[in-house]
Formats: C-alpha cells, structure tokens, sequence
C-alpha cells in the first residue's frame, strides 16, 4: 500500500465512522426481515389490478402511480448517454473501414441466431411487461444486447449499418420525448400529467393498461436505443485509431 | 453474498474483477428471485451479464492497447 | 436472520467503499461503485419482503394473496437500468483521463498536474 493509499484511507476512516453509526443507528428502528407492512405498497397491492387491469404491479408503479419519477430517471439515463457521445464522440478520426471478419461460419451460424432469440426475448420482455415479469427497461436492454451481437458474430461493418448515429441518436430522442408526450397530451385533454387517457383494457392481454403501454414502448425504445448509442460509442473508440494525446 | 462482493472490490486486475462482477451479478439475480422480485432479477440478469462487460471489456482494451504500444 | 441482512448490507456497502479509496484503477473505482451501490438493492428488497408472500405480480393468482411491497422494486428496477449509463459516463470520462494524462491511475494524475 503506497502512502498516498494509506493518505487517502485514514482522511476516509473518520467519514465511515461517522457513517456506520448513522447507519447503526438506522438499522435500530428498520422493521425485523420479512415483517414489513408499508401502507403504501400494502394499499398498491390491494387497488391496482381493479384500477389499472394490469397484473404485474410493479410495472403498473413504474408506469402509473409513479409515472413522474421514472420520467426522471429516464432524462438521467439520457443526459448520461450524452455525456458519453459527447466525451468519445469528440476525439475520433472518420473510420478507417477496418474490418475484422469472423473466422468461423458456426460461429457466424450460431451467433445470427442467437442475434433472432434474444431480440425476440427482449421484444417480448417489453411487450408482456403489464402482465408478466418484464416492461421496457428490462427489454429494451435485452433488444440493445441483442443487436450488438450482430458486430460479434459478423464483425465491424455489418455493425455499423445498425450503429449509425444517424440511425440511433432520433430514437433515443423520440424515446424520451414520447414519453413526455404522452404525458402533455393527458395535461392537453384537461387531466393531471401523465393521466391515465386510453382506457384500460382488459386485465392480462397485451393492451391492458391504457396510455401505460404506450409509456412501456416509449421507455422500451430510450432504453434500447441509448444502448445501442453507448455501445457504439465505446466500440468506435476502440477500434478506430484516436488522436495523438495532448 | 458478501464473498462475492468482497471479491469483486477486492480483485485488482479489472479483467478478472469483470468476470468476477458477472458472476456477482447473477448471484444478486438468483437473491432477488428468492425475495419475491422477478421484475428486478430481470434487470440484473440483462444488466449486468451485458451491459457492463461490454463498455468494461472495451474500456480496458482501450487502456491497455495504448500501453502496450509504448 | 434480522441482523444477518443488514450485516451483509452494511459489508457489501463497506467494501465497495473500501475498494474505491484503496483502488489503483479508474475502471477498478467504477466496478467498486456498483458493487456500493448493489447494496443498496439488496437492502430495498430485503425491506420490502414479507414472509410467506408472493410476488407482486396477479397473473394466475388470486387477487389479495399476501405479496411483497412492489414499491421498492419499482424503485430498484429502474435504478438498476440507469445505472448502466452512468457507469458508462464514468467510464468515458475515465478514457478521457487516460487519453490526457496516459494514466488511469488516480495517484498519478494528480502527481503530474502538479
């Protein structure tokens, strides 16, 4: 351990002390393991299959009673994507065309079809996400995995046809302004934002849930899209020679 | 559950810690199954067996190409 | 079991800490992060459990059988996938150190903006 390390851990100690006791502390009062009765989460369980006929209650929070926080959290999720393209973005030549082709064709086989599971997977992940485990996050990050595959089972150049940011950076956009659209349009039509508009369908089929489905597949395509774009970024940065340092 | 965890903060070779973080990653997966939240599992599972080796692995590549090239 | 929990809450919140401060590595310090903030997962969900109950999800099940609080989890979720992108802004902001200074080891960036 350097000095510098040792510096470091003993300006550190008293900070975690100080921590570990609030967190002592706060450990005291919190409810004993599998004795939680939050009235909130007890009363959601309760309300939101006749409420909302959607059978996976968590999504219906994500989406619907707490449909304002996860719009929060998807401009975070957008401004950290622009971070990225702007920090990587800046310092690439224009491609070289280099291209690495995969030697085997099982390789290329197996690596094609898995490319077909799991984006079918992460389509229905996203579309199943009011009735069953599952929504737009969880998908739109299987779809993203899935494509990528693509630049490993076939290389740099069948790659760049889907990583084009041309392609990429208006979806990522549409995904995150179609989720506040739909919550204008609600404010539009007189209601509270992001009020539930459509009505609610039936309770276990792929259109339960009104405007929340729409607000899954908005979510579904940020999320997949910013991805994508992140996965871009950093494989460009990789395979393309950068600049000299400064 | 700590084991794992403490090996991953602990293992200093990023390219082994990766490894170690995926491994980490579905054992947080199988934990959050037992606690009743498949939704999260899910995420987890696509999260960290995907996304974060990815930009890591190219991360490290990129740190270490330069570094042998000197 | 009460303790255990948030024992090992408490430890894989330490550890990751500990990482970070003793890390060598940027790309290290942003693995050591997640594993910091793993923590808070585990916590959330172990809060949020109940004995006996099932999942918050009503497909196949009768309405009213005793489930999990579907808060947290709604909470964790969609922090699970935000974190993804920030961890990559870590990371390229790593690079982009590395690209500047041709280190990534936090000691000696600061030595040599001396």
């Amino acid at each position: 351990m350097s000095s510098r390390q040792r510096l470091r851990a003993w300006i550190a100690a008293p900070v975690l002390a100080l921590f570990a006791a609030i967190l002592g502390w706060g450990f005291a009062r919190a409810p004993a393991f599998g004795d939680f009765h939050g009235a909130y989460g007890d009363l959601l369980n309760r309300i939101a299959v006749p409420q909302r006929h959607t059978s996976n209650v968590v999504t219906a929070i994500v989406f619907d009673y707490r449909g304002f926080d996860t719009m929060g959290e998807e401009f975070i999720l957008f401004a950290s994507v622009v971070g990225v393209v702007l920090l990587l973005r800046a310092v690439r030549e224009p491609a070289t065309g280099q291209d690495d082709p995969v030697a085997s064709d099982a390789i290329r086989l197996f690596g094609i079809i898995m490319v077909a599971v799991i984006l079918v997977f992460g389509l229905w992940l996203a579309a199943f996400g009011l009735v069953t485990p599952g929504g737009g996050f969880q998908g739109g990050v299987a779809i993203a995995g899935g494509i990528v595959l693509v630049f490993l089972a076939s290389g740099y150049r069948a790659w760049r046809t889907f990583g084009r940011e041309r392609l990429l950076d208006p979806f990522e956009g549409l995904g995150a302004a179609s989720y506040a659209a739909v919550g204008l349009a609600a404010l539009i039509a007189g209601a509270p934002f992001l009020h539930n508009l459509l009505g609610l369908g039936v309770a276990g089929t792929l259109r339960s849930g009104g405007s929340m489905t729409l607000l899954n597949w908005a979510v579904a395509v940020e999320v997949a899209a910013a991805n994508l774009v992140l996965y871009t970024e950093f494989l460009e940065s990789y395979l393309v020679p950068h600049l000299p340092r400064r | 559950m700590a084991c794992a965890a403490t090996s991953v903060a602990l293992c200093l070779d990023p390219l082994r810690q990766i490894f170690l973080s995926g491994v980490y990653g579905l054992l947080l997966a199988v934990l959050f199954v037992v606690l009743q939240a498949p939704d999260v599992a899910l995420s987890m599972l696509v999260v960290s067996t995907v996304a974060y080796p990815l930009i890591v692995l190219i991360a490290i590549s990129r740190t270490r190409r330069e570094r042998g090239e000197e | 079991m009460t303790i255990l929990v948030y024992a090992v809450v408490a430890w894989v919140f330490a550890i990751g800490i500990y990482g970070a401060i003793v890390s060598r590595n940027l790309i290290h310090l942003a693995l050591c992060l997640t594993v910091t903030q793993s923590s808070t997962y585990i916590l959330l969900l172990a809060i949020g459990y109940k004995h006996g109950a099932g999942a918050p999800i009503f497909e196949d099940v009768k309405l009213g059988t005793a489930a999990v609080d579907p808060v947290v989890q709604s909470l964790t979720l969609t922090d699970v996938v935000v974190s993804v992108t920030v961890i990559a802004l870590i990371l390229a902001l790593a690079l982009d150190v590395h690209r500047q200074s041709d280190s990534i080891d936090p000691d000696e960036i600061s030595t040599l903006n001396r």
